[in-house]
């Protein structure tokens, strides 16, 4: 599906506008839209609200082998998926530009950042280790992907859990939920990017750029930092000459943003964790809001049952009686199966249409022969460029038959597959 | 939370829905049962591929994403069963060498899945105003050990149960779209799942009218 093109007076619109210092929703220029955090019901499920851009993150882990060049450290995965979901734009499969970039930035972002302790994440050195693996999937895409995505991101996995480990000698035994209590990984920092978009060569800077200033923009810088003001990752694209005063006013901006957005988060995971110990029901579910007209909720209902069981019943008894269906696979002999009786070969036709397992044929034409021998006197010639040749005479001393059998195998073949056909 | 057995006394767990919570989707809904909860957007009628572009009638695709890692056999499988039912129920005559795209994302699961992802496609067809000629809504039942029959099973459920069904059914008739089963159960127990599950449609059915006349209360 394509996405509408911009049109030039919403073009020229976006851009008078921005030289006026005025944005499409009323924000100033350093304004972040509004943002809201919400979990979900298992560890490690996070949902971001930018505005109107949703994006939802969940952190599942296993166990597998380590890379052979780090033996005692932890594996991190990370995927954005661009759901088709988030905008008529994107494409179920196809790694698109944009796709890439994000994931590339992403990972620069969180793994070179080093932000988790990856050597706690060891079980058995060289043999065990957690593999972390963060999905994140766009639900919504409403501009500044990479923001929500790198807050969606590390907030799960503060979230996450993972189970309770112990190693006795060379077992390692994994501990469900019920059994023990998990463990949330140890994270050293949170790494939060800021994006800044250009307008009108570098002129104009505006920050969290909706989806209509991002079709306008000149190009992007992404600034990646933690809360102690260290600088993670930066990302500049678009081809924009930025001067050095701008890049460090843009840090300083991101550093008084993060620290914003790091409060927002810690104060989200305490209101959870809060949540979670009264006992409470968290989740998806629960944050859906109630007040709202678009949204409707109901308890628990019984439904009406009285008339389905003698309904039912009239059903099966008026019902026509099913074709006898023959039992269970019937042992003629050992390391013989039957199914079924075979049937004359309607097709008219000897077609090959299995695979099927040469030797087994073979003994069970030797058990039905004597039935099929007068049925094949009838049938259809076979067709000679059949795969005739590839058949494997198992048993030299029934050579007799089985070259009987080569000629009419196809037309046991074409009986067993209309026996399955039957079956099925 | 869960409901009871036997053939004279099963609940369904608690309902909840949203309406048009995503901006950019023509049609968005969310609907959860019980813990499970599905994300449905719809886009369309809108360009379609000339590949896939069919003379007469709407092309229907539907995207299952799951949680976690990418789509497998399991999501094709259940795309293909909610594709038959939406499409037959959508009139897409009205719409040909067009394109209608649902793509549902799994929240989170605890049970009924491919009964909450057709509700929630349901709901997302209405909030998009394609034009159906009924809607449906899906309704799983499970058999346990003890050959009682529970409707809306929970996960814990399910594992334990011996035989498993999915049925769509249709608000005009309560007749049955779709039917999607695991285990193994006899005819006469077939026939009781589809009994409950088309009483149970009907409590599923009084929900949308209540929710869709909510939402319409007022004009936004």
């Amino acid at each position: 599906m394509k996405d509408t093109p911009l049109s030039n007076c919403e073009r020229d619109f976006l851009l008078k506008a921005i030289e006026e210092k005025k944005r499409l929703d009323g924000r100033q220029t350093y304004d972040y839209r509004k943002m809201k955090i919400t979990f979900g019901t298992d560890y490690g499920c996070c949902f971001v609200d930018l505005g109107k851009t949703r994006v939802m993150a969940q952190v599942s882990g296993e166990l597998v082998a380590p890379k052979e060049n780090r033996p005692n450290e932890g594996i991190m995965f990370f995927n954005i998926e661009l759901s088709p979901m988030a905008s008529p734009a994107f494409e179920q499969g196809r790694q698109s530009e944009l796709s890439v970039k994000l994931n590339r930035q992403l990972e620069r972002c969180l793994r070179n950042s080093k932000c988790i302790d990856t050597e706690s994440l060891c079980v058995v050195s060289g043999e065990k280790v957690w593999q972390i693996r963060v999905d994140v999937h766009m639900l919504n895409h409403d501009g500044n992907l990479m923001d929500a995505a790198s807050i969606a991101a590390i907030t799960a996995l503060c979230h996450f859990k993972r189970p309770d480990v112990s190693i006795q000698g060379d077992e390692v035994t994994v501990y469900s939920a019920e059994e023990r209590e998990p463990i949330p990984l140890s994270i050293y920092h949170m790494p939060i990017s800021v994006s800044f978009s250009f307008f009108q060569q570098g002129t104009y800077l505006l920050v969290d750029p909706c989806e209509r200033e991002e079709r306008v923009m000149d190009g992007l810088l992404m600034i990646a930092m933690n809360k102690h003001r260290e600088i993670c990752s930066i990302q500049s694209s678009g081809g924009i000459m930025l001067l050095k005063e701008q890049v460090m006013r843009c840090s300083k901006i991101a550093s008084v943003k993060v620290s914003e957005i790091t409060e927002l988060i810690s104060k989200a995971l305490e209101n959870d964790k809060r949540a979670r110990k009264a006992g409470g029901r968290c989740g998806f579910a629960e944050s859906m809001p109630q007040e709202r007209i678009t949204a409707l909720k109901t308890d628990e209902t019984s439904v009406e049952m009285t008339d389905a069981s003698e309904r039912a019943n009239d059903i099966v008894e008026n019902a026509e009686v099913p074709p006898q269906t023959v039992p269970s696979p019937v042992v003629p002999a050992p390391g013989v199966g039957q199914v079924g009786q075979g049937l004359q070969n309607t097709w008219g036709l000897e077609e090959e249409e299995e695979d099927g397992d040469e030797e087994e044929e073979e003994q069970k034409m030797e058990e039905e022969q004597d039935e099929k021998e007068d049925s094949r006197e009838g049938d259809v010639v076979e067709i000679s460029d059949s795969e005739e040749e590839e058949v494997v005479i198992l048993h030299p001393e029934t050579q007799d038959k089985s070259s009987k059998n080569a000629a009419s195998s196809s037309n046991q073949k074409g009986a067993e597959t209309s026996k399955q056909r039957q079956k099925k | 939370m869960m409901e009871v057995c036997g053939s004279t006394n099963v609940s369904l767990r608690e309902f909840g829905c949203e309406q048009t919570l995503l901006s950019r989707p023509d049609g968005s809904a969310s609907f959860v049962q019980g813990d499970t909860s599905v994300i449905a957007a719809v886009y369309g009628p809108a360009e379609v591929k000339v590949s896939k572009e069919i003379y007469d009638r709407a092309t229907l695709e539907v995207l299952i994403q799951p949680k976690v890692g990418l789509p497998s056999v399991r999501e094709r499988s259940q795309e293909q069963c909610v594709r038959e039912t939406c499409e037959a129920s959508l009139l897409l005559t009205l719409h040909p060498r067009s394109s209608l795209t649902l793509v549902l994302q799994l929240i989170h699961d605890d049970g009924s899945r491919l009964a909450c992802f057709l509700n929630a496609a349901c709901m997302a067809l209405m909030d998009a105003g394609l034009p159906m000629s009924c809607l449906f809504c899906g309704v799983t039942c499970a058999i346990n050990a003890d050959s009682e029959i529970i409707t809306d099973p929970t996960a814990a459920q399910e594992k334990e149960s011996r035989a498993l069904m999915t049925f769509a059914i249709d608000s005009k008739e309560q007749r049955v779209m779709m039917s999607y089963t695991k285990g193994s159960f006899s005819v006469h127990e077939l026939q009781q799942c589809i009994a409950v599950s088309q009483k149970a449609s009907e409590n599923v059915f009084q929900f949308y009218r209540d929710s869709v006349r909510r939402r319409y209360s007022k004009n936004l």
